[in-house]
């Protein structure tokens, strides 16, 4: 008897991987979650060798990645594919999003696989945004300072939410030390929810570009996609070596290479690009209090898009173009928040986030109504 | 039903494969169905070939024993009891499909695979060993014109202590005097120390790992206190548990009164 009917492990990976049956008509943009899988294992091997040279206290750290890079063998590889590893990481899910987006892959039955998809996001940033602090250059102290001093936008507490946070009075070694030990825990959080994630879509299945049932034309994933899967993950690694070992600073910012002076503020704080759009929405409202609540808010709705959203668009022509004018906006989001502020990026900044939640609250259920009435409207027209 | 029955028992060829065929049956009833329904159902596109065949005629062939679901089962194995319509179906001549040429492009590509997790196993082991700054402290230059005639010094090398004896005449010749049969490990005492002058011996005892006390012992040379061991003048063990003298490290002299160690 076949081994992998014998033995449960790999009976299982077998269902779920080899045997699976897939829609014929996936293409490449299908790719982003295996890359995604792929991704999450580099920078988790990466980062445990790399934890074996860094220094987690405010007096050692920044100069033990300069260690790491120049005294380790091979050290400077592993820091810039961790570093350029992340980048590679957003690049890579925010193709998986947007794929979802334009193909309403999250449209029923397959909410549960959308909702731990945002989740999966959402501890994506927060790993992010802590692994950044670790170098402990000016860039990590002051984009921790100013992110963790949104929690004084909180009324009464935020203060004293905030001196928790840091475990001290100002951003300081506790708050290195805590931001290491979850920047290790949180990527293995992560394993567990992707495979959740899969585990859920795989109660239906993948849907497919054409939005139309699949049954009959469905093929195995191993052969098939598995290919396509390496064709895709070629291109990866093409992508990510030409980063690692030709532009290797392109992504980054200098600032991050002089080390954290709490009494100096650098000129132009941002955040990595990854980040930028959502910097973007925080500063184009004026009041702290609402810029958090308008953050909080892209989340909400990005949780709800299953329940308010009519899926993809495919054959539905506005929903098709008008996905379109949501990605230029996201893309004008991003390069605004890397941007100084001035009146009019100001401006054209909250006119961008208004479009945002119009298309994400008002569109979703609008359109496909309205698509509706053009289409074959009511008998009494 | 019985209708349908009667016929598909005038289609002779039909009904002859129907009870060993369930495709032929699942036809047999399907195209009775078709000349018995009304006409002014959509009509059904006819194939040239006369004939539909089912999937899940055929999944039923397959035992389930495997657990798999139905379309893995099918999507697996190929099956002889699905009948495509391949009329307009180009097909390579046997021999023509470009197996040989593909195969060469998978089995290049093999390669590189194996010699990129070659490098990868390589960069990640190597990433391991020793540090530029741990290396760079594998070697120490000591300065000896401070140490006087009888006295020893200990230095921190490679992380452990060494101890270096100016030793006096009387000393030396002591140590050369010693039968070779006397000693547990025998070692002459010019092939321990290069200069007789000077005796460089690694600090720590061979038995289980002890910093032995200088200018103590029985030998006029260390006396280890853990288990006593008792080292002579040329660092040569003559009584106690431990079984090898104190190791001589690397070194050489370099000009003026420098020793480099390791």
């Amino acid at each position: 008897m076949r081994m992998h009917n014998k033995i449960q492990l790999l009976s299982v990976l077998n269902t779920h991987l080899v045997a699976y049956p897939t829609p014929m008509n996936l293409n490449y943009s299908w790719n982003g979650g295996s890359l995604a899988g792929m991704m999450l294992a580099s920078q988790m091997l990466t980062g445990i060798l790399l934890a074996m040279h860094y220094v987690g206290h405010v007096d050692y750290a920044f100069a033990s990645v300069q260690h790491l890079m120049t005294d380790v063998p091979s050290g400077m590889i592993l820091r810039y594919a961790h570093a350029n590893g992340a980048s590679l990481f957003f690049i890579v899910v925010y193709l998986h999003v947007l794929r979802g987006m334009y193909y309403g892959s999250g449209a029923q039955p397959r909410e549960i696989v959308w909702i731990s998809g945002v989740v999966i996001l959402l501890v994506m940033i927060i790993t992010a945004f802590i692994g950044y602090v670790l170098p402990w250059g000016q860039m990590s102290f002051w984009g921790a300072t100013v992110i963790t001093s949104l929690a004084t936008a909180i009324p009464v507490v935020g203060k004293h939410i905030m001196y928790w946070l840091w475990g001290g009075f100002s951003v300081d070694n506790p708050t290195l030390n805590r931001f290491y030990s979850f920047h290790y825990t949180l990527p293995l959080i992560l394993a567990g929810l992707s495979v959740f994630h899969i585990a859920a879509l795989h109660q239906y299945g993948s849907t497919n570009p054409l939005g139309v049932n699949s049954q009959s034309s469905l093929i195995s994933f191993g052969s098939y996609f598995g290919a396509k899967d390496l064709v895709g993950a070629l291109f990866l690694a093409l992508v990510f070596s030409i980063l690692v070992f030709f532009y290797p600073d392109l992504l980054g910012h200098p600032d991050n290479l002089i080390p954290a002076n709490p009494y100096s503020t650098p000129q132009h704080i941002v955040p990595e690009w990854y980040f930028l759009w959502v910097y973007a929405i925080l500063r184009s409202i004026p009041n702290k209090a609402m810029g958090v609540l308008a953050i909080g808010l892209v989340f909400a709705s990005l949780f709800a898009m299953p329940f308010i959203g009519l899926g993809g668009g495919k054959f539905r022509i506005i929903t098709e173009w008008l996905y379109w004018t949501f990605l230029a906006d996201v893309l004008l989001l991003t390069w605004l928040g890397g941007n100084e502020i001035t009146p009019i990026t100001s401006f054209v900044g909250q006119c961008c986030t208004a479009y945002l939640f119009f298309y994400l609250l008002v569109c979703q259920p609008l359109v496909g109504y309205l698509e509706t009435q053009f289409a074959h409207g009511t008998q009494t027209n | 039903m019985a209708l349908r029955r009667a016929v598909a028992s005038f289609l002779p060829k039909l009904a002859g494969a129907a009870e060993t065929l369930p495709a032929a049956s699942h036809a047999a009833s399907s195209f009775s169905q078709l000349i018995c329904t009304p006409l002014d159902v959509v009509e059904r596109q006819q194939q040239p070939s006369g004939f539909r065949s089912f999937a899940s005629d055929a999944v039923e062939v397959f035992k389930p024993e495997t657990g798999l679901t139905p379309t893995n089962r099918l999507s697996m194995a190929p099956t002889p009891y699905i009948k495509y319509d391949e009329h307009n179906h180009k097909r390579f001549p046997p021999g023509t499909e470009g197996r040989p040429f593909a195969y060469f492009v998978q089995t290049g590509g093999r390669f590189l695979y194996a010699s990129a997790a070659r490098l990868a196993v390589l960069k990640i082991v190597m990433s391991l060993s020793a540090a530029a700054d741990t290396m760079a402290l594998s070697s120490l230059e000591v300065d000896l014109s401070g140490v006087e005639e009888g006295t020893t010094i200990t230095v921190k090398w490679r992380g452990k202590p060494v101890f270096i004896r100016h030793r006096t005449d009387a000393e030396i010749a002591q140590s050369a005097e010693v039968a070779l049969s006397e000693l547990r490990d025998p070692q002459k005492d010019v092939d321990r120390a290069i200069n007789p002058k000077y005796l460089v011996v690694v600090g720590i005892c061979t038995h289980l790992g002890c910093v032995p006390i200088s200018g103590a012992g029985n030998y006029q040379g260390w006396f280890c206190p853990c288990h006593g061991s008792h080292y002579d003048i040329s660092g040569r063990i003559r009584e106690g548990p431990a079984p090898y003298n104190l190791e001589v490290p690397e070194y050489r002299f370099t000009e003026g009164q420098k020793v480099v160690i390791g």
